[in-house]
């Protein structure tokens, strides 16, 4: 093939005029598809702003704040999490079937989905940029313990490393540790200091310095 | 199929990329291609396991280019033109064929809150015999099928313990190709990391992967 061939045909080689240009190609699409009946504008336009506005990880953190607040919920989080996330109005879509699994002083759980995406949209919203990377998904199954140094967390040689591969229908929940300095919070207060990297499992929640917030 | 998204105990990619305060979309066409994706599903013409497969379809070259939303809409393309909802004309000229079925859409807004909060769950409540049990040591299956299958390449082969039984689910390597449900247990299997990767792993480490019963075999 001569360099004049390869710069005719660019980056594309499906031989269409469909634009490369993302921004273009989905403008065009979403045209044609209500055009044909296919698409509603304002479905979609609902679609983006439940995921964006209405369904993400505070949603996770106030299933932890119970957790952390009330011992029996706590128990049924652990065994019944279906069951105990709606309690909370949370549940459907990418979250119709849920693990929760617990750190505690000596182990500590990470998730991944190796081979997609996977992750509890109900209760953490839509994954991040980074889970859904190459080097995320590649890693964290086979150098967690680096994976975790990169978000600055280092975790100590004898803790118990337990890395949750989502490749079934499972979506897994981290029930992070109980952060100290927070005795005697509301469960509203927990709830500010759950960060969805924790409930991935690549972050653990600091230790309260100052006393509860005000 | 043993593609590129097959990303399990790869090196070479890179350092991970945390952005602060990330927004759940990072420009408008990708809050039109998720909308869209999620609302061509409500039609049914495919399932989950099919719209992952047609992603894994994609040259492993671009699939490692593009971005998570360009990827949506290339494999979303695909399979409106394989269940001819659209035309490759269609496709070219972004305008319905001269004479096209002008359907009403599936989703409407009024609907959208019900589908997220009813979602399609993937467990069926039918009998089916579990042929492992828990604390049974079993092993991944060394199977290579060139379609669809939810068994990564870096547990085939290896001796894991069956941790937990999740109950009866669609299995996705018939499901992908509209070839049945074929429904069967899944499991949590635990590998320990030396088993994985050897001696070189931590000793206090392990990875849990949910296999279906088809991917196992005991020991």
């Amino acid at each position: 093939m001569n360099h004049t061939h390869e710069k005719d045909h660019d980056h594309d080689h499906d031989h269409t005029v469909v634009p490369s240009d993302p921004a273009l190609r989905v403008k065009a699409l979403e045209s044609l598809l209500v055009a044909k009946g296919l698409v509603d504008r304002a479905a979609v336009d609902a679609l983006v702003d439940t995921y964006q506005h209405k369904i993400g990880p505070r949603n996770g953190a106030r299933v932890v704040a119970r957790a952390w607040s009330d011992p029996a919920y706590k128990q049924r989080l652990l065994s019944d999490p279906d069951a105990a996330i709606a309690e909370l109005g949370y549940g459907g879509l990418q979250g119709e079937h849920m693990v929760v699994v617990e750190n505690t002083p000596t182990i500590h759980n990470l998730v991944v989905c190796t081979l997609c995406s996977c992750y509890p949209w109900p209760v953490l919203g839509l994954p991040p940029v980074w889970y859904k990377s190459a080097p995320y998904r590649s890693r964290a199954v086979i150098d967690p313990r680096g994976i975790l140094r990169e978000f600055g967390l280092e975790l100590e040689e004898t803790i118990e490393l337990r890395v949750w591969d989502s490749t079934a229908e499972l979506r897994y929940l981290v029930l992070p540790e109980r952060p100290a300095g927070t005795d005697g919070w509301q469960e509203a207060q927990l709830a500010e200091c759950v960060t969805r990297d924790a409930m991935i499992g690549v972050a653990r929640i600091a230790p309260i310095q100052h006393g509860a917030p005000a | 199929m043993n593609g590129v998204h097959d990303l399990g105990g790869m090196h070479g990619l890179g350092p991970i990329q945390e952005e602060n305060n990330e927004p759940v979309f990072h420009a408008k066409w990708e809050e039109r291609a998720f909308g869209i994706t999620r609302a061509m599903g409500t039609w049914q013409l495919w399932n989950l396991d099919a719209s992952r497969f047609q992603r894994e379809l994609i040259a492993p070259v671009d699939y490692l280019r593009w971005s998570y939303y360009e990827r949506w809409i290339r494999a979303l393309e695909e399979l409106m033109l394989k269940t001819h909802l659209v035309s490759r004309a269609e496709l070219d000229t972004g305008r319905p064929d001269a004479g096209s079925t002008i359907h009403a859409p599936k989703l409407t807004a009024e609907n959208v809150s019900v589908l997220a909060s009813k979602g399609s769950p993937a467990k069926r409540d039918v009998p089916v015999t579990a042929s492992f049990g828990v604390g049974q040591s079993v092993r991944a299956r060394n199977i290579n099928p060139v379609g669809h299958t939810r068994l990564p390449r870096y547990v085939r082969g290896k001796v894991g313990t069956i941790d937990r039984d999740h109950g009866v689910f669609v299995f996705p390597d018939t499901n992908a190709l509209f070839l049945g449900e074929k429904p069967q247990h899944v499991y949590s299997v635990r590998f320990a990391a030396r088993e994985l990767w050897g001696a070189a792993a931590s000793p206090h480490d392990s990875v849990y992967v949910d296999l279906w019963d088809d991917y196992l075999e005991p020991v």
